[in-house]
C-alpha cells in the first residue's frame, strides 16, 4: 500500500478520531484523578452537548461553530448541577457508589436526549463536503478544525492548570485532598470548577464527534470505552497523558481495520485497556491507580 | 377467558421473575458480598444464553450446533461459558480498585454484542438460534408454561440455599471481610486476588444461568433480545432497591422492580404511538432517578444485610466458653 494512502485513510482519520477521544479522555482523567473516581456519564454528558449544539443550530439557525461555546455553557452548568443534585450526596460514602450513581446518570442523560430529540440520526449541517489536498494530504476543513482545537483547549487547561492559582490548587488536591484542604483550598469550590472544566470538555468533544460524523442518542455511551481506555493508558491524573493516549487510541482503531474485521474496531479501546492494566497500569506517562 | 389469559400473564410474569432472580443472586455474589462492580450483566447473560442454546439446538443452516445435548448439558456449560469470560477479566482487573472492573466489564458486554452480531457463522448473526428445545415444551401452552415455572422457581430455590450456604461458611465472611476493609483482610493473610477471583467467577456462573433459562423460555436468542444497557441496570436497581448483601432482599427487588416496570411499559403502551415512544425513554429516566433516589435515601435497600454477628458460630462458642469459664 503506499504511503500516501494508508496517511490519508487510516492515520489522519485516526488523529480526528483521537483528537475528539483526546478530549473526553482529558475531562475522565480530571474527574478520575481529582475527584476520585470513574465517571460512567462522561459519554452521555458528550451526547447532550452535541445534541445542545444541535439545538441551538436548528432554533436560531446559526452556524454550529457559534452553537459549540453555548453547548459548552450548557454542559459546563449541567455538570455542576448534576455534582449538586446527585453527587455530593454520596461524597461520605465509598467512591464506588458514585460510580454507580454515574451510570443511573448516564441513563438519564441519554433519555433526556431520546425525549427531546427522538432517536433518529442527526447532522449539523446537510450536503457532503469534500476533502481538500494539502500537498498530497487529503483533509477537510472540519478534521483540521477538530484538530487545532483540540490542541489549544488542552493547552489553555495545561497552562491553567500550570501558572492560575485555581490551577495549582486543582492539582494539589489531586494530589492530597486532605493536604490541599490543610493548606487552605477551598474542596468544594475547585470541585464545582472541576466540574465546570468537565462539563466544557464533554461538550466540545461530542461537538466534534458530532460534526466529524452523525449525532445518534448513543454516540457518547459507545465513546466511553475508548476515553476511559485513552485517559489509563495515558495515566490517570495526567492531561498531557490523556491526549497522547486518546490519540493513540484513535490512530489504533482506525488503522486496525488492516488487520482485523472492521466490525471489531471498536474492540480495539479494550484490548489497549487491558493489556495497559496488564503490564504498566500507571499508565504511559506515570500517573496514578486508583 | 378473561381469567384463563389473566393466568397466563402472571405465569409469564413469575417466569421472568424467577430468571432476573438468577440475575440479581449472581450480582448479590458480586456486589452485594464481595464489593465487584460489574456493569456488564448483560453480557455474561447473553453467553449464558448463546452457549446452552448452541448446545441444545437442532441442526440449522445458519449458525454452529446441531449437538442436541441434553438441556442439562446446556445449563451446565451455560455456567461454565459465562465462567470463563469471567477468568481473564477478573484476573486483570481485580487488583485495582472496582472502577477499572466496572469499565472493563461494560467493555466485555460490548465485545460479546460485537461477536453475537458480527460472527453469524456461531450465533446465526441476527436471525439468531431458533428452534431451542424447552423442558416441558410438549405439553398444552398453560401446562408448560406452569410447569417451566415450577423448573425456574425450583432452580433459583437451589441457587438461593447455595448461596446462603456458601455466604454462611468461612469463605462468606472472608469476603465480606475483605469488602468492608480490604487492609485488615491482607493483613490476616487473605489473598484477596483470588478470593475476589472466585467470588466474580460464582456470580457470573450463576448469570449465565439465568441466560441460559432466558434462551430456553423463549426457544429462540437473537441479539436484539439483549438491551445491554437496560438489562444490566434492571438488575442493578433491583438489587440495590431490594438491599445488597442480602438474598432475600435481593428477590424482592426483582419482583418489586420487575412489576413496576412492567405496569409501566402497560401504561405507555395505552398512549398514543408518538407520546408511547417517548414514554418509554421517560421510563428510563425514571428508573435511573428512582436510583439516585435509593443511593441518596435508602442505600441499604428494603431488607438491609443482617449485621452483627450475634448469631454466628463463633460467637457462640466464644460465649460458651466465657460462660464455662465462669
Amino acid at each position: 500500500m503506499p504511503f500516501m494512502e494508508f496517511v490519508n485513510f487510516y492515520l489522519m482519520p485516526g488523529i480526528v478520531l483521537g483528537s475528539i477521544y483526546a478530549l473526553g479522555a482529558v475531562g475522565i482523567t480530571l474527574v478520575f484523578g481529582i475527584l476520585r473516581f470513574a465517571h460512567l456519564a462522561h459519554g452521555d454528558l458528550a451526547t447532550l452537548g452535541a445534541f445542545a449544539a444541535l439545538g441551538v443550530v436548528t432554533i436560531f439557525g446559526v452556524s454550529p461553530w457559534v452553537a459549540l461555546p453555548v453547548a459548552m455553557v450548557v454542559c459546563a452548568f449541567m455538570a455542576i448541577g448534576i455534582d449538586k443534585l446527585f453527587y455530593d450526596y454520596l461524597s461520605e460514602r465509598p467512591k464506588i457508589i458514585v460510580v454507580m450513581s454515574s451510570l443511573g446518570i448516564a441513563l438519564m442523560l441519554r433519555a433526556v436526549v431520546q425525549v427531546v430529540w427522538g432517536v433518529d440520526t442527526e447532522t449539523y449541517t446537510r450536503g457532503i463536503v469534500r476533502p481538500d489536498d494539502y500537498w498530497g494530504i487529503r483533509i477537510r476543513d472540519r478534521e483540521i478544525y477538530t484538530i487545532i482545537a483540540m490542541f489549544v483547549i488542552v493547552g489553555v487547561l495545561w497552562a491553567f492548570l500550570q501558572k492560575t492559582k485555581w490551577g495549582k490548587a486543582m492539582r494539589a488536591m489531586s494530589d492530597n485532598p486532605d493536604l490541599a484542604l490543610l493548606s487552605g483550598v477551598d474542596n468544594r469550590k475547585i470541585t464545582m470548577l472541576t466540574w465546570g472544566i468537565v462539563g466544557i470538555l464533554c461538550a466540545a468533544s461530542g461537538f466534534f464527534l458530532g460534526i466529524n460524523t452523525e449525532l445518534k442518542p448513543l454516540m457518547g455511551w459507545t465513546m466511553l470505552l475508548p476515553m476511559f481506555a485513552a485517559a489509563i493508558l495515558g495515566g490517570v491524573g495526567r492531561v498531557e497523558g490523556a491526549v497522547i493516549g486518546g490519540l493513540i487510541v484513535g490512530i489504533a482503531e482506525e488503522t486496525s481495520v488492516l488487520f482485523i474485521p472492521g466490525e471489531y474496531k471498536a474492540a480495539m479501546a479494550f484490548a489497549i485497556l487491558l493489556l495497559i492494566l496488564l503490564v504498566r497500569p500507571t499508565g504511559l506517562l506515570k500517573g496514578k491507580v486508583l | 377467558m378473561e381469567l384463563i389469559g389473566l393466568l397466563n400473564y402472571a405465569v409469564f410474569m413469575a417466569i421472568f421473575i424467577g430468571i432476573y432472580s438468577l440475575l440479581a443472586l449472581g450480582l448479590n455474589i458480586q456486589w452485594g458480598f464481595s464489593g465487584l462492580f460489574n456493569a456488564g450483566i448483560a453480557g455474561f447473560f447473553a453467553v449464558g444464553a448463546y452457549s446452552s442454546a448452541l448446545l441444545t439446538a437442532p441442526e440449522s443452516a445458519v449458525h454452529l450446533g446441531g449437538y442436541q445435548l441434553p438441556v442439562v448439558v446446556g445449563w451446565i456449560g451455560a455456567m461454565i461459558a459465562a465462567g470463563a469470560i469471567a477468568w481473564p477479566i477478573g484476573k486483570v482487573c481485580l487488583r485495582f480498585r472496582s472502577d477499572y472492573l466496572a469499565i472493563a466489564t461494560i467493555g466485555v458486554a460490548e465485545i460479546i454484542r460485537l461477536v453475537v452480531k458480527s460472527e453469524g457463522w456461531m450465533t446465526g448473526g441476527a436471525r439468531g438460534v431458533n428452534k431451542i428445545p424447552r423442558p416441558f415444551g410438549d405439553l398444552s401452552y398453560l401446562y408448560s408454561q406452569l410447569a417451566y415455572l415450577a423448573l425456574v422457581f425450583a432452580i433459583v430455590l437451589v441457587v438461593y440455599w447455595a448461596i446462603e450456604r456458601q455466604i454462611s461458611a468461612p469463605w462468606g465472611r472472608m469476603m465480606r471481610g475483605i469488602r468492608d476493609n480490604e487492609d485488615a483482610a491482607t493483613a490476616m493473610g487473605k489473598d484477596i486476588k483470588a478470593r475476589r477471583l472466585e467470588a466474580f467467577i460464582f456470580g457470573a456462573a450463576v448469570m449465565g444461568l439465568g441466560g441460559a433459562l432466558f434462551a430456553h423460555f423463549n426457544r429462540s436468542i437473537t441479539p436484539e433480545a439483549i438491551d445491554p444497557m437496560i438489562a444490566t441496570f434492571l438488575i442493578w436497581i433491583m438489587l440495590i432497591l431490594g438491599g445488597s448483601g442480602n438474598n432475600r432482599g435481593a428477590l424482592l427487588g426483582v419482583a418489586v422492580v420487575w412489576i413496576i416496570w412492567s405496569a409501566s411499559e402497560f401504561v405507555t403502551d395505552q398512549l398514543p404511538t408518538e407520546y408511547a415512544i417517548k414514554a418509554k425513554y421517560m421510563r428510563v429516566f425514571i428508573i435511573g432517578l428512582l436510583l439516585q433516589l435509593v443511593l441518596r435515601f435508602r442505600p441499604e435497600g428494603i431488607l438491609p444485610e443482617p449485621q452483627g454477628t450475634a448469631g454466628s458460630p463463633e460467637v457462640k462458642t466464644f460465649q460458651k466458653q466465657e460462660s464455662a469459664a465462669k
